[in-house]
């Protein structure tokens, strides 16, 4: 039987690691936290959102490229009919009543006139163009998957790695609609697999390919860089250094990037030409790589075509410098802003032993005491925020609910302001202005779920139970509503902090 | 977030309603604790100054936004890319060597009117390329990166004697995030402009209440909030900024700039601000006189043009200065676009500024007069042009600016003559 210390302790620990508790579950299985979240590491399985709106990147491709060209034929038929309309007005005679002009031609490519688009609206009016509505898709199965899930340890490890390989929703149509499909494809298989794979995965995705440039990017002396004059773009290589692997410390050099940039030429996505597979997928094209053997941090890599990337990215993902960024990433993520230094190297010990297992590491996270027994110091992320939230409120993934919220507190999905991610601190998150908006959100989720809650105070204690302190007690109890004790509740500094 | 993220957000939207005053109360107690021991320090005169940083996230153009078309080597440079002096889309004639991207027609106006100075082959003392260190060091103040506990303009404030109206209205940062260059011990007010239903007065003293019992973290920053919002009350500003696009669209900046004008312009309102417009890292497709730098360059100088709009009654007393982190490559790179580079660009903007001058030791442009043989080389250091600026308008010592604000630059002199 778990002292009351012992259920505190779980309680901290299943929202340092997992998503949040949930009404209802009974107090042995949160007792029993850390067992259950070191069983979800051994059985090795990330879940995988169900009915996403495309099966993967390749096929998201295709849609796209299709809508892209529906929309290019709509906008040169708009201009047509124009065109051909104004040239009716000018020939037409001045009275009115006569009919128009036979003599004007009328452009056999344009499938409408402007007037009958406007009586027959393409699309209807609350249904957003192809990738919004994908993004919105993803984000909802996603959403509903961390809602369902257990402890919510691997998901927790999803938004983590997803952030740590982020792309952005917004840099293209490429990005808004494939972020979801990257995510599932390059992130999810390798949570509790090796390292290697997931920067493979990560690296190689048409999503990041589109996001950091990579596939325009060009060998100087490749067959097409001397035929076309165009070149090199070294965004992908710099930020595969600086913020993949090594680190910005990491001891490498401008000669590093530019020749590591050299090595992924030809790394780009099958263009809607579809010449080297299906439209959207990643394809190595030779005739884009650039020739020849490349140093990169004093090793020579001589092998040929993709083979070179893929060599480079595998002595990257087991530098020394990756086990140290990677170890101190997690534990900041997870425990303190400024995490034990000890805690940090027994994560980096065992990513080096281990060669990158991602299972050990995590469950090296799990089993360790300092890690484990910390005090809650650092607040929820908002996205962490939102989830948990829902969880305590029973509600469903409802996509106005979750774009929204998300927006205002500056976390939005897969929409981070630079290729770093959204920041992973207590002076980005718990900022006077972060603060202010969380509350107006939590106001307005007290008002929407005050009629699915029967008492509040006995949501307080169900969710936070040995954490919840008298004063938390005391002032949802005070409080002059059921909305505004919701508010509350989600609001206390032991929801707040993990 | 997306356009229709906006649309299903704006269903929970309502205006900020003046009842929040209500709340104003709680924050008084604020600005009672004081900061450092006092140094040596000359008053600025009767000038009530206020200075707005805006960072521009991603590193800036300089290149692009201010060209040298005077130089011989220029558009060989900048092949695709490239701005001419003449022709429909015309760059904006500076001083017959340096021009204004077309996109800028209200900083041109400006500089005209001897109210903007532009500095050029100019940075910090940082010379690698990552952005995140780069804008640690420009925010920071340190010599380099890996010290972001507080940032210069916060370090600025707790310098000034305790009593000063600067330092009493504390320094404002804009965003929900705030910028590092405002974090540190001296209050940080935030704003953002507004996107949804704010809670009830009720409910915010009772967190206040809870969060002044169980959590002083939570409590600092919530009386904070309450404090700005307070002054955005009584300066009539409301929620017609809501909607619109983030810091990297042009409407966004428009919006932000505003928010930031009303606080800063308000006779109770902090006195000095930070904010970031994002997206100006333009590896490929970068756009020449259209295009994607020139709309950020659109979207920029609106913001320039929201300031004076906003700040009339202080504008003669206000200076802004935009800042980026490092510049770009001078050669276009494979993809029509440029990478991260070193020297660039900084603008110093207001009535306060002795404008209509280029600040610049120009370098050239021939390849082994290139930094690294790829970069415009840094011969001007924008620690110095902001030591200068921020010690003509608050009355700080070199000495003082050399130990707190930007330390270890006591071999930097702070640049003299920009403020009038």
């Amino acid at each position: 039987m778990a002292t009351p210390d012992d259920s505190r302790i779980s309680g901290i620990g299943l929202q340092r690691f997992g998503l949040g508790a949930r009404p209802g579950q009974p107090r042995d299985q949160r007792d029993a936290a850390r067992e259950s979240m070191l069983a979800e590491v051994a059985r090795g399985i990330v879940a995988q959102p169900l009915n996403p709106p495309f099966s993967g990147a390749a096929e998201i491709g295709g849609a796209l490229f299709a809508f892209e060209d529906k929309e290019r034929m709509e906008r040169e038929a708009k201009r047509i009919a124009g065109q051909v309309q104004a040239m009716q007005l000018a020939a037409a005679p001045p009275n009115p009543q006569t009919a128009p002009n036979p003599q004007v031609p009328v452009a056999p490519q344009a499938p409408a006139a402007p007037q009958n688009q406007m009586a027959q609206p393409a699309k209807s009016a609350n249904e957003p163009p192809l990738p919004f509505r994908t993004y919105r898709d993803e984000v909802v199965a996603r959403v509903q998957l961390a809602l369902d899930a257990e402890s919510g340890f691997a998901e927790r490890l999803v938004q983590f790695w997803s952030n740590h390989f982020c792309i952005a929703a917004t840099k293209s149509n490429i990005g808004r609609s494939m972020a979801g499909a990257y995510e599932r494809e390059a992130i999810r298989p390798h949570v509790f697999g090796r390292f290697e794979e997931m920067l493979v995965a990560a690296e190689s995705h048409p999503a990041m390919l589109d996001f950091l440039d990579n596939r325009l990017s060009i060998g100087p002396g490749s067959p097409a860089g001397r035929r076309r004059g165009r070149g090199l773009n070294e965004n992908q290589a710099r930020e595969i250094l600086e913020l993949h692997t090594l680190g910005v410390h990491g001891g490498y050099s401008q000669a590093d990037v530019t020749n590591l940039a050299r090595i992924i030429t030809g790394w780009t996505m099958v263009g809607r030409e579809a010449v080297l597979g299906f439209p959207g997928s990643f394809a190595f094209n030779a005739g884009l790589h650039e020739p020849g053997a490349q140093p990169l941090l004093g090793k020579d890599y001589a092998q040929p075509g993709k083979a070179q990337g893929l060599a480079a990215l595998t002595d990257l993902a087991h530098h020394p410098a990756t086990a140290d960024f990677i170890a101190l990433k997690l534990a900041r993520h997870f425990v303190a802003d400024e995490p034990p230094p000890a805690l940090v190297a027994s994560l980096s010990e065992v990513f080096r032993r281990t060669q990158g297992d991602l299972a050990a590491v995590s469950r090296a996270l799990l089993e360790s005491n300092v890690a484990w027994n910390a005090e809650p110091t650092k607040i929820r992320s908002p996205q962490e925020f939102l989830i948990a939230s829902y969880r305590a409120l029973g509600r469903k993934a409802d996509p106005g609910q979750i774009l929204g919220p998300l927006g205002v507190m500056g976390q939005p999905f897969w929409q981070p302001s630079g290729p770093n991610g959204y920041p992973d601190t207590n002076a980005a998150w718990a900022s006077a202005e972060g603060i202010k908006t969380r509350i107006d959100v939590a106001a307005g989720w007290g008002r929407q779920a005050a009629g699915s809650v029967p008492d509040p105070r006995a949501l307080t204690e169900d969710i936070l139970g040995p954490l919840a302190s008298p004063e938390t007690r005391q002032t949802v109890a005070r409080a002059e509503s059921k909305p505004q004790a919701l508010a509350l509740l989600l609001m206390s500094p032991e929801f707040q902090r993990r | 977030m997306t356009d229709h993220s906006k649309a299903d957000l704006d269903d929970d939207c309502e205006a900020m309603t003046p009842s929040r005053r209500a709340v104003l109360g709680a924050a008084g107690a604020l600005f009672a604790w004081s900061f450092v021991p006092k140094f040596a320090y000359a008053a600025a005169g009767s000038r009530d100054p206020r200075f707005l940083l805006v960072v521009l996230r991603g590193a800036l153009d300089g290149l692009s936004a201010v060209p040298p078309i005077g130089d011989p080597d220029y558009a060989g440079l900048r092949e695709g890319i490239a701005l001419t002096k003449d022709g429909p889309d015309a760059a904006l004639p500076l001083d017959g060597f340096f021009y204004l991207h077309p996109a800028m027609p209200n900083l041109a106006r400006l500089y005209g009117a001897g109210q903007a100075s532009i500095v050029h082959a100019a940075a910090t003392g940082y010379r690698e390329r990552s952005h995140f260190d780069g804008q640690d060091v420009l925010e920071s103040g340190q010599a380099g990166p890996g010290r972001t506990d507080s940032g210069w303009l916060n370090r600025l404030i707790a310098s000034l004697p305790p009593g000063e109206t600067v330092s009493r209205r504390g320094v404002l940062g804009v965003g929900v995030v705030p910028p590092l260059v405002v974090r540190g011990s001296a209050p940080i007010l935030g704003w953002s402009p507004p996107r949804m239903a704010r809670a009830g007065p009720d409910l915010m003293q009772r967190l206040s209440d809870l969060y002044g019992q169980r959590d002083p973290g939570l409590a600092r920053a919530l009386t904070q909030a309450i404090e700005t919002e307070g002054i955005a009350l009584r300066s009539s500003m409301n929620g017609d900024m809501r909607g619109g696009g983030g810091p990297d669209s042009v409407d966004g900046m428009k919006r932000i700039a505003e928010g930031a004008a009303g606080l800063v312009g308000a006779d109770d309102g902090p006195r000095i601000a930070a904010l970031a417009f994002e997206g100006w890292d333009t590896h490929a497709n970068e756009g020449g006189a259209k295009g994607r730098l020139a709309q950020l360059l659109g979207g920029l100088d609106g913001a320039l043009a929201a300031f004076e709009q906003g700040l009339k009654p202080v504008w003669k007393d206000t200076v802004v200065m935009v800042v980026t982190e490092f510049g770009r490559t001078a050669k276009v790179n494979g993809t029509v676009g440029t990478d991260h580079g070193t020297g660039t660009i900084a603008f110093l903007v207001g009535g306060a500024v002795k404008g209509g001058r280029m600040v610049v030791d120009w370098p050239g442009l021939k390849p082994e007069q290139l930094y690294e043989k790829r970069d415009l080389k840094p011969t001007t250091d924008i620690r110095g042009v902001a030591k200068g600026v921020v010690s003509e308008l608050f009355g700080l010592s070199g000495p003082v600016l050399a130990e707190r604000v930007f330390p270890g630059t006591g071999e930097l002199a702070p640049m003299r003559g920009l403020v009038g």
